[in-house]
């Protein structure tokens, strides 16, 4: 069977004219139609998935640099088996083996890169907005893999796909978002994009752990919950999705200890119980098993997390594909 | 923009039968046939090409639906929407039909073609298009042809099917 999943072209997406943007920087300004359009192409690359020949020419003589300044496995690979089976030739750099270390600027690098002859450049970078300050400078077409606390874009998307495949619809849903919400870049790029798509999110965490701002973040987005109890917030949730926790935030004093954390928010099964019976569990990976989510919750027929891995590299293709058409104004 | 009715609803009608006509003749037999319509107007003829055949031969016809786009050799000037390909089963050891409204420079065919083989490895694969303009710049031919319409290179041929477009008709339409 050769099919494609049947996420409903939707009339805006009709044409590509919804996508104008050379750059990936944000999901904070995506257009609902721009989303749709990321949609209904995500839905036509993961058939490409299904097939023996996983390959298509679509980016052909085309070239795709990843760059990471901060460790990545499946974001990286997800990025280049994306490039790949598009037909993209895919160079990539760490900063540890590159210029960076012998003092080059960041901006001094991306020209470099696009010297050599990149065509598109995937970046990560640990500080919050360097590809805001990067994407004046660069012709290639630049797309955030990751900066800091504050944007990972093609997480929240594949994020999004995944909870559309599965739930047929976004609006109305109860999304709710546990852990060390104020350091996630994965959170904040979920809750500007959910929030757009209609869903009702609701966060969840130690008060250490959540944003300081989030009175304002209830100006911008009136709908959203914050809630520190964990059975309280996923009661008749459609959707959970824990977020990694980093070790050193024990280290750094915001959290007394691991058993307190899993004591208090992870999501084993008598909370998943009180979850809408066909709810499901989502994580960004990598999971630390048996702290955000309990063993059999992680492996249990509710979770997604692999569904998540293989729609991020139909989400990655179909952002290579949308971005290599756009044209420098 | 004056334009002219080339092809009239009953006429599609009575092309699309004996195109269905043509499509088993040639065929022997409706077993092994695949009608894979290219998007976007190639897959409602390719439904109404099956239910035709389906009503004379008593007997159903696989239809699917190319998305032919990613393989394209015009992206690098235009990027259109992606909608994707849908086929029921393989078309490994098929006769392939691709179906399409209008066989201009046959850049769309072969494309299709491209896409087709990537699939998997067809017994053989047939063209069928509602309207020949001519110009070709590709080597391809169709198999069946609903109408030749010879026109000029700078004149605009417009299908409408009722599926897509509310109405069935073709025009040919002068830019002045």
């Amino acid at each position: 069977m050769i099919r494609s999943e049947q996420i409903e072209p939707c009339a805006a997406a009709e044409h590509s004219g919804a996508w104008a943007r050379r750059h990936v920087l944000d999901i904070e300004d995506f257009s609902v139609p721009e989303i749709e359009l990321v949609m209904q192409t995500t839905s036509a690359m993961k058939e490409i998935l299904s097939r023996p020949l996983k390959k298509v020419p679509a980016l052909r003589g085309k070239t795709v640099v990843t760059l990471f300044y901060e460790a990545s496995t499946r974001t990286r690979g997800s990025f280049e088996m994306a490039a790949k089976h598009l037909s993209a030739d895919v160079v990539n750099m760490t900063a540890q083996a590159s210029s960076v270390t012998k003092g080059e600027s960041l901006i001094n690098t991306l020209n470099t890169i696009e010297a050599i002859g990149a065509d598109i450049i995937i970046m990560r970078h640990p500080l919050s907005g360097a590809h805001y300050c990067a994407a004046p400078h660069v012709k290639a077409n630049l797309v955030n893999a990751g900066d800091g606390w504050h944007a990972h874009p093609t997480q929240a998307l594949l994020d999004l796909y995944t909870i559309l495949n599965r739930k047929g619809r976004i609006a109305g849903l109860k999304v709710v978002i546990v852990g060390d919400v104020k350091h996630s870049r994965v959170a904040h790029s979920n809750i500007w994009c959910l929030t757009k798509m209609g869903a009702n999110v609701v966060v969840c965490g130690p008060p250490t752990l959540l944003p300081e701002g989030l009175k304002t973040a209830q100006l911008l987005f009136p709908g959203i919950g914050v809630e520190t109890n964990i059975e309280k917030a996923v009661k008749d949730a459609d959707v959970v999705m824990e977020l990694r926790l980093q070790k050193e935030r024990m280290q750094s004093g915001l959290l007394p200890g691991l058993r307190d954390f899993i004591a208090g928010y992870q999501l084993d099964s008598k909370r998943l119980a009180l979850t809408k019976p066909d709810s499901i569990v989502m994580h960004p990976g990598p999971v630390n098993e048996d702290v955000e989510l309990a063993a059999d919750v992680l492996h249990g027929g509710r979770s997604v997390v692999n569904d998540q891995v293989t729609n991020g590299v139909a989400v990655r293709m179909a952002i290579l594909y949308l971005l290599a058409g756009s044209r420098e104004q | 923009m004056p334009s002219k009715v080339v092809i009239t609803s009953d006429e599609m009608r009575r092309s699309i039968a004996r195109m269905a006509h043509e499509i088993v003749e040639r065929n022997k037999s409706t077993e092994n046939l695949l009608l894979v319509g290219m998007r976007t107007r190639g897959v409602p003829l390719a439904k109404r090409l099956a239910a035709n055949i389906a009503t004379f031969e008593k007997i159903p016809v696989t239809v699917g639906a190319l998305d032919f786009t990613l393989y394209r050799d015009d992206l690098n000037q235009r990027q259109p929407s992606v909608k994707g390909t849908d086929i029921p089963g393989t078309i490994d050891g098929k006769a392939v039909v691709l179906v399409d409204d209008v066989l201009f420079t046959g850049r769309s065919a072969r494309a299709a073609m491209d896409a087709l083989i990537d699939l998997g490895r067809p017994e053989v694969i047939q063209l069928a298009v509602l309207v020949d303009r001519g110009h070709r710049e590709l080597p391809i031919r169709a198999d069946y042809v609903g109408k030749n319409i010879p026109s000029s290179k700078d004149e605009d041929v417009q299908v409408k099917l009722a599926e897509t477009d509310g109405m069935d008709e073709v025009r040919v339409a002068s830019q002045e």
